[in-house]
C-alpha cells in the first residue's frame, strides 16, 4: 500500500531499505520525514493530536501519490501519516520517492508534501499551557502547493 | 436522506459530529445546505454564514458550491486542512 494513515510509528529507515530494494534500477530515493515540534507560534507545545476524515484521507493521499507518479515518472511513493495524540519529537508523517534520477525524485517528494499540507483532510490540536487550541492553515503553504501550476515537469532547481 | 459529517473546530463549535438530513428538494447543491444550515442559530450562522471558512466534501471528494447532492451521499464540512 503507498499510503497509511495509522496511529503506530514507523521506521523510516526499514521503509526506505524496502524502496531502494524493489527494483535494480532505482538510482535515487529521496525521503521527507516531519515531526512534533515543542514550541508554535511563541508557545510551548506539551502535545499535538492529529484528527483525520477516514475514507476521504486515504482518497486524497492516493490521488496526491499517483499525479506526483504520472508528472515526473517517478518509480514508487509512499506515504505514512500518522494520526491520534503525539507529543514532541515524535514523528508525524513520511514521504518516501524512488526513482532513476535526483532531480524527478526531489520534486515528487516536495510535490507530495505540498499537496498533502494543503488537501489531505487532516486537522491538528495543539495542548498549551493556557489549554487546547486548533492550528490554523497557512496561506503560505497555499502559495507553496500552488507554485507548482508554474513550474516546468524537468524538476524545480 | 444524506449523512453529514462534521469536523475538528466544526464538530466542536456545533456539538455535534453527524446527522442524518432529509433532502427539501430533489436538486440540492452545496450552496443550498450552507445557506439551509447558518439558519440554525448562532453557531451555525457563524461557520455556515458569510464569515465562514469551510470547505465541503462529497462522498470522500472534495466539492464545490455548485455540487449538486444525492439522495445517499455523505457529505462533510470541515475547515482548512493543517496536516503534514
Amino acid at each position: 500500500m503507498p499510503v497509511r494513515v495509522q496511529t503506530e510509528d514507523f521506521d523510516a529507515g526499514a521503509e526506505i531499505s524496502h524502496l531502494r530494494q524493489s527494483r535494480r534500477d532505482v538510482g535515487a530515493i529521496v525521503s521527507f520525514i516531519g515531526q512534533v515540534r515543542d514550541i508554535n507560534e511563541g508557545d510551548d507545545i506539551a502535545a499535538l493530536t492529529l484528527e483525520h476524515y477516514p475514507g476521504m484521507t486515504e482518497n486524497a493521499l492516493e490521488n496526491i501519490v499517483s499525479q506526483a507518479k504520472q508528472r515526473w515518472g517517478v518509480f514508487e511513493a509512499l506515504v505514512i501519516h500518522r494520526v491520534g495524540t503525539l507529543q514532541p519529537t515524535d514523528q508525524i508523517v513520511l514521504v518516501v520517492v524512488s526513482g532513476a534520477h535526483r532531480s524527478e525524485a526531489f520534486a515528487a517528494c516536495e510535490f507530495i508534501m505540498d499537496y498533502l499540507k494543503t488537501e489531505a483532510p487532516f486537522w491538528k490540536k495543539e495542548k498549551t499551557q493556557a489549554g487546547e487550541r486548533w492550528v490554523d492553515a497557512k496561506s503560505s503553504d497555499d502559495a507553496a502547493r500552488n507554485r507548482w501550476n508554474q513550474i516546468s515537469n524537468k524538476g524545480n532547481r | 436522506m444524506i449523512k453529514i459529517l462534521y469536523f475538528a473546530r466544526l464538530k466542536e463549535s456545533l456539538a455535534k459530529t453527524s446527522e442524518d438530513f432529509e433532502l427539501p428538494y430533489a436538486i440540492f447543491t452545496i450552496a443550498s445546505l450552507r445557506t439551509l444550515l447558518s439558519s440554525r442559530g448562532e453557531a451555525w450562522n457563524r461557520e455556515f454564514g458569510e464569515g465562514g471558512n469551510l470547505r465541503a466534501a462529497i462522498n470522500y471528494d472534495v466539492a464545490r458550491e455548485d455540487s449538486v447532492i444525492k439522495d445517499g451521499d455523505e457529505v462533510a464540512f470541515f475547515p482548512p486542512v493543517t496536516g503534514g
